[in-house]
């Protein structure tokens, strides 16, 4: 395959080996990635023709200003811990794959380990914010009466604020918030979870010498794939949701 | 890249561990970059902000993103290395979001126009509206507490 490398244009697409000069597994993850981003950018699209339809949309800054343990305000802080656990997560991944071009099977090992680690400290985190938002219930005008709701798939208490009787009190905010913000953080959290699974499957079988005896690791080159995958849908659901 | 491993010199197997690093240093400084724009917006809006202004910043942050995406896709993902004709039988088809994106916010700014107006049917003129009013009175803001 090192010599095919250098062959003319028309051997390249004359059959018997990938013109490409990748695995057929590594090539169809690459189109399966490609097939998932379509489904995520369906979602988040979607989340932004709502957006662009209301009049009014919730301000993140006040929804997710809270961090576990600090009774402070602090907008933005947690799920910025969350987006530095998950890009320092895709850097250990990318070491891993770089010790399996080595066939260094110790190295591969350790950097799975910290990725592992990586993944379940985030979804640990996804775990807390969601607790703290379906559970933390908030006072909201309405009907001119004060009730008190949660951030969940069917209330949304985070509408305009408004004065009543000397107070500032927030009124029903849109409801697609919720379905929104739960639907596309779950399916990206879903999407870690089985990237967690399928790491600890590739560490027992690292640990068990199986692509040692095969002769190369590129096992976990199709498993960092998809990690990184995972952190690239990250960064566009933490603009969408957190940023802007 | 092939399915066989690689035999690398000292010297290549540092310069790539060093090309990570920096891609990740990259990537560590956009965030923490996209993370004080995200903070001027939220200090900013707690004023009369122009609306063009914050836009400008959100568009700022989205530059930032597609930057971080980039670095994501061609060093981690390794994409930068592969063929060409590979790398334009993932990036072509990805194209499609310009369209999607552009079609979708467009469909989603008129439902509102035509919400507001009642299909054009009655006058309306857009307001601003904003989840902190401004001039709150002193106490009003911890009046109604939260349930944790």
């Amino acid at each position: 395959m090192e010599t095919a490398a250098v062959q003319t244009k028309k051997g390249l697409w004359s059959g018997g080996r990938s013109p490409f000069n990748v695995s057929y597994g590594k090539l169809m993850m690459w189109y399966f990635l490609l097939s998932d981003s379509f489904t995520f950018g369906a979602f988040l699209i979607s989340y932004g023709t709502i957006r662009f339809s209301s009049n009014y949309w919730v301000d993140h800054n006040y929804v997710f200003n809270s961090f576990p343990g600090i009774h402070a305000n602090a907008p933005l802080a947690f799920v910025s811990l969350m987006t530095f656990i998950l890009i320092f997560s895709s850097v250990t991944m990318v070491l891993a794959v770089h010790e399996g071009h080595k066939m260094n099977k110790r190295g591969v090992e350790k950097w799975l380990m910290f990725t592992i680690l990586g993944g379940l400290a985030f979804l640990s985190c996804q775990a807390v914010e969601w607790t703290h938002l379906l559970t933390t219930s908030h006072p909201v005008l309405v009907n001119g009466q004060i009730e008190y709701w949660n951030t969940t798939t069917s209330h949304n208490p985070w509408g305009p604020r408004v004065l009543f009787e000397g107070g500032l009190i927030n009124t029903p905010g849109p409801v697609a918030f919720g379905g929104y913000f739960f639907g596309i953080t779950g399916f990206h959290g879903f999407h870690v979870s089985v990237g967690v699974i399928l790491l600890i499957i590739t560490l027992i079988n690292t640990k068990r010498g199986v692509f040692h005896n095969r002769g190369h690791y590129e096992m976990v080159e199709k498993i960092g794939l998809y990690w990184h995958f995972v952190d690239l849908v990250w960064v566009f659901v933490f603009l969408c949701f957190y940023l802007i | 890249m092939d399915t066989v491993a690689h035999v690398m010199t000292p010297e290549q197997d540092s310069a790539q561990v060093k090309r990570i690093w920096k891609a990740f240093w990259v990537l560590l400084v956009l965030t923490i970059l996209e993370l004080a724009l995200g903070l001027t917006i939220y200090f900013l809006e707690k004023g009369e902000p122009s609306a063009f202004g914050i836009l400008s910043i959100k568009i700022v942050i989205i530059i930032f993103t597609i930057a971080k995406a980039f670095y994501i896709i061609s060093i981690f993902m390794h994409l930068g290395d592969e063929r060409r004709n590979m790398i334009m039988s993932i990036g072509i088809p990805a194209l499609l979001f310009i369209w999607f994106i552009i079609a979708f916010l467009t469909e989603g700014n008129s439902i509102r126009y035509y919400r507001n107006t009642d299909a054009k049917t009655i006058k309306y003129e857009q307001q601003h509206i904003r989840h902190q009013p401004l001039n709150i009175p002193p106490g009003a803001e911890n009046k109604y507490k939260v349930n944790h």
